[in-house]
């Protein structure tokens, strides 16, 4: 297969890459960048462990073709903390008790980073709703929803 | 009870040692590990439910450019194994091989591929040229041992390795009986008796990361594994069998895990990647599709459960008599100890003189059953939680007050354990810590019993009330065993090298936690690395509820033979001897109040003076599996239109022992109770007449999401296990019980009708309204 040329901003950083048309940006992500913190649980857009941040948006990174990210801008899990200080939302899962095994959880904080970016007052359901399409067979998601709401109710406050 | 002692580092909610790696995205699972020139590894499945291979021609497939191999039954060793993770030997049958020429179940392995990249190996898959000739199959459990039915395993090697009941010509993967008293007589003494038929569904563990592993060979020839297992030792011994090559050629590491529940307790990848590793002397990887695992890796037992309870007038049980027909599918893993496990979790609970349990499991050319969170007790429990409540009823009573009046308390004797156990029963098998009572009544407060039963309402919509109480075990008695190994370092840390397995639940820190605990420290100042099968020592891994209970009674040890050596240290620093100092905040301290620091204490042992490595190992065995239990308490409303079941609020009333890490502890009782709801209600394989599972993902195998979580609330009592590490036992599966019954119960509080078919989903809540109607 013939490669294509593609440009892509991954947590700040410019990348120019040549790839194969068909490689999902799952696998960009993962096999050519080596960020393997955005997980594959199902490949059909069905579990969420693949969700990143596109241009603003979280999506399943295994339903998105590469070639089509030109130009784009895309956060992941690695891309959160900065100088070694976490972020607020990785900070308030660890303390709520929201990360069991962690397979779920790169993808859980990136759809809730995209709701609060777009959302600062959320409600319970509005978070609810959000994550409805990151599945988690470890917690049981209470404390998971606890961990969100507690990062947007301290935002919320001046 | 001695819950009033003080802990330091027991009893808090320290954040999970792996926590940081896990929420950066930092910490690597299987499938993030990579190897220089790794070929990647995929299986061709049995498009048919019970076939024999006539031909298999792979020449198109080999031809491919960037297929490395393509190995058949021809090419693999014939040895018969089980995949079941258990202790040695496995109490499951050898009656699997690495390929076959015959095939038991849709999603059976065929032949298997190794390539330059994934979409490789799946191209060439579909180059492997297969005939089969199609045999009848056996698709419902109840047709398995008739004597038409057609045999499963007709192979002559398949045997099981210790001395149980095992009759492949009838089809039945094992058989249990075991009896207390008499319950005929029992029967015979009661005022009311009820009998009831239930059935459970077939289930995914979906743990979120798919099965994986990757072998490579190193430089001293030695096959290296890093999987996805629960299991590593177990792993090891398993490839050793499979492949014939020594254990001693064999490492397995355990990264970091996504979940297993039982699903991961299974070998089966390690011997795929091992064997092509072996053939190609390359790296190769294999991961399970989200497909795989549903069609393809283990689910929960389906069984059809028999039970009837007697009681007289007052209340008080004569008779309980259990049967389960398990249905263990193509091959037996689980088969035996699953089903011992429905009476051992059951009639474990109750004051009853006369108590019978007997189980078939049978084989059949469905998904292959295995370990599931719960282990029998799930299925156990809904026969008889669904049939007391009905018993309570007419009997007039509260099913609270019949509880009460009928389950064990602390220090009870338990006859019913010295027949079902898995290992050797050494006296009168007892139960030490048992707070179910407590458990009862807070549950009942918290969600207010009294005043919500038998009050529907009116309209479309009732609302109705259900409770159920379940138990599980910790450990295995006297076949677990669990080790660990403490070094100290020049700066007053600790490595800690454990078999224990943390597969996502946290017992890298609740095991930290106890080490700290012994040697005055903080967590962090364990250094945790679990598990390799070169590096950590011996532990069975996570499964039986073990690892909090059994490993961490290995960890309490360990940490105190360190602590003498410390103190040895310490007063020679001291000037004093051992008998006149003690441990404590990290210093050793002497007469006077003189102390000298952890720091000092390793510097000195490694640098200074009679240099030696501050270092110990201890191994646990369990002699007692000292139960958990809970009360599950359940307000639903039922839509008598469509038949959806809504659960409005669920309250679990705990006893665990001692929380070691309260919020861990509380993640595990919460993540079952979810597991448990989201099967009573919505979970199920589908499966056509031809035995293919229809629903092979998240699309159409619904499990829980955020959107449909009730209100939960969780209540530890206190209390406090003298047999186990700081007051603990076990918690990681028992509240996976409690929903099936306690939500059948509650539908019935709402609409009358009581449900033995899970999931309740609407249509069979729909046909059970009309059917009462009809009358």
């Amino acid at each position: 297969m013939k490669k294509i040329k593609l440009t892509i901003t991954v947590n700040g950083k410019k990348h120019t890459l040549r790839i194969a048309p068909n490689l999902r940006l799952l696998d960009l992500l993962r096999d050519e960048l080596r960020l393997t913190g955005t997980k594959e649980g199902c490949g059909i857009g069905e579990c969420g462990a693949c969700t990143v941040i596109l241009d603003g948006k979280a999506v399943n990174s295994c339903l998105v073709l590469a070639g089509r990210c030109d130009g784009s801008e895309i956060i992941t899990i690695e891309g959160l903390a900065r100088d070694g200080a976490l972020h607020p939302l990785q900070q308030s899962f660890i303390d709520h008790g929201a990360v069991q095994c962690g397979f779920c959880t790169p993808g859980m904080i990136l759809s809730a980073k995209a709701l609060l970016d777009e959302n600062q007052r959320p409600t319970e359901k509005d978070i609810r709703v959000a994550i409805a399409g990151n599945l988690c067979r470890c917690t049981g998601y209470k404390q998971i929803v606890q961990a969100i709401q507690t990062v947007a109710d301290r935002e919320k406050t001046p | 009870m001695n819950n009033k002692q003080k802990f330091s580092e027991v009893g808090r909610s320290v954040r999970k040692v792996d926590a940081m790696g896990l929420a950066t995205g930092r910490a690597k699972f299987t499938d993030d590990y990579e190897m220089p020139g790794m070929l990647h590894a995929k299986l061709l499945r049995s498009p048919h439910a019970h076939a024999r291979i006539r031909s298999i021609r792979t020449a198109k497939a080999r031809a491919l450019p960037g297929v490395a191999a393509v190995l058949t039954y021809k090419d693999v060793p014939r040895v018969p194994f089980t995949t079941a993770g258990q202790g040695y030997p496995e109490p499951s049958p050898y009656d699997d091989f690495i390929l076959d020429d015959k095939v038991r179940f849709v999603g059976d392995k065929v032949a298997l591929v190794a390539a330059e990249t994934d979409e490789i190996a799946g191209e060439a898959l579909k180059l492997i040229e297969v005939e089969y000739e199609e045999l009848p199959a056996v698709l419902d459990p109840r047709k398995a041992m008739r004597s038409s039915a057609p045999v499963i395993h007709d192979e002559k090697e398949c045997y099981i390795a210790i001395p149980v009941p095992y009759e492949p010509e009838r089809n039945r993967a094992a058989r249990v009986e075991a009896v207390v008293g008499n319950v005929e007589k029992g029967v015979m003494e009661a005022e009311v008796a009820v009998e009831d038929e239930f059935e459970n569904q077939t289930a995914s563990h979906s743990a979120l990361e798919p099965h994986c592993a990757l072998s490579w060979l190193d430089e001293n020839d030695r096959l290296n594994i890093i999987s996805s297992t629960q299991v590593p030792y177990h792993a090891r011994r398993i490839v050793s069998r499979a492949l014939q090559i020594p254990v001693k050629r064999i490492r397995v590491i355990k990264p970091r895990l996504g979940g297993g529940f039982g699903g991961k307790q299974e070998v089966l990848l390690e011997p795929y990647v091992g064997i092509l590793t072996l053939k190609t002397g390359r790296p190769v990887k294999m991961r399970l599709t989200r497909k795989e695992v549903f069609t393809s890796a283990r689910v929960r037992h389906n069984m059809i459960t028999k039970v009837q309870v007697a009681a007289r007038k007052d209340g008080e049980l004569t008779a309980i008599d259990l049967y389960a027909l398990s249905n263990t599918g193509a091959y037996g893993t689980h088969g035996l100890t699953v089903a011992s496990n429905v009476g051992t979790r059951t009639l474990t609970m109750f004051r009853c003189p006369n108590m019978r349990f007997s189980s078939d499991v049978v084989y059949t050319n469905l998904s292959v059953s295995g370990a599931y969170r719960g282990y029998g007790g799930t299925q156990g429990i809904l026969a008889t939680a669904i049939t007391m409540d009905d018993l309570a009823e007419r009997l007039g009573m509260d099913p609270v007050d019949f509880y009460l009046k009928n389950i064990i308390g602390g220090g009870a004797e338990v006859p019913i354990l010295k027949e079902l156990g898995e290992g050797p029963v050494l006296g009168q098998p007892r139960v030490s810590s048992c707070e179910l009572a407590a458990c009862i009544k807070a549950g009942m407060e918290a969600i207010g019993w009294k005043k919500k039963r038998g009050r529907p309402g009116g309209g479309r919509f009732r609302r109705g009330i259900g409770m159920s109480v379940m138990m599980q075990g910790s450990s295995i008695p006297y076949i677990d065993m669990g080790s660990a190994f403490i070094k100290m370092n020049d700066d007053g840390s600790f490595n800690l090298l454990m078999g224990a397995t943390d597969i996502g639940q946290g017992s890298d820190t609740v095991l930290a936690q106890m080490a700290a605990e012994v040697l005055t420290v903080k967590t962090d100042d364990i250094i945790v690395y679990s598990s390799d099968t070169d590096l950590t020592p011996f532990d069975v891994g996570a499964y039986a509820s073990s690892t909090t209970y059994l490993s961490g009674a290995a960890v309490k040890q360990t940490a105190e033979k360190v602590r003498e050596q410390i103190l040895h240290v310490g007063a020679a620093l001291l000037n004093t001897t051992p008998g006149k100092v003690h441990l404590s905040g990290g210093c050793v301290i002497g007469p006077g109040g003189k102390s000298v620091t952890l720091k000092e204490v390793g510097t000195s042992s490694l640098y200074e003076k009679d240099q030696f490595q501050i270092s110990a190992s201890a191994s646990s065995i369990s002699h007692e599996s000292p139960p958990p239990f809970a009360a599950h308490f359940v307000e639903v409303e039922v839509d008598r239109a469509t038949g959806k079941v809504r659960v409005l609020e669920y309250v679990q009333a705990v006893d665990c022992g001692t929380p070691i890490n309260p919020v861990l502890a509380r993640g595990q009782a919460i993540g079952a109770l979810i597991n448990g709801i989201s099967y009573a209600l919505v979970e199920q394989y589908i499966y056509n007449s031809k035995g293919a599972m229809l629903n092979p993902g998240y699309g159409y195998y619904k499990i829980f999401c955020t959107k449909d979580i009730p209100k939960i609330t969780t209540i530890f009592v206190p209390s406090y296990e003298p047999t186990g590490p700081f007051g603990a036992k076990s918690v990681g599966e028992v509240c996976i019980s409690g929903p099936l019954p306690a939500i059948s119960n509650a539908i019935y509080d709402a609409v009358d009708v009581r449900l033995h078919r899970t999931p309740f989903t609407p249509d069979k809540v729909l046909e059970a309204i009309h059917a009462r109607r009809r009358g």
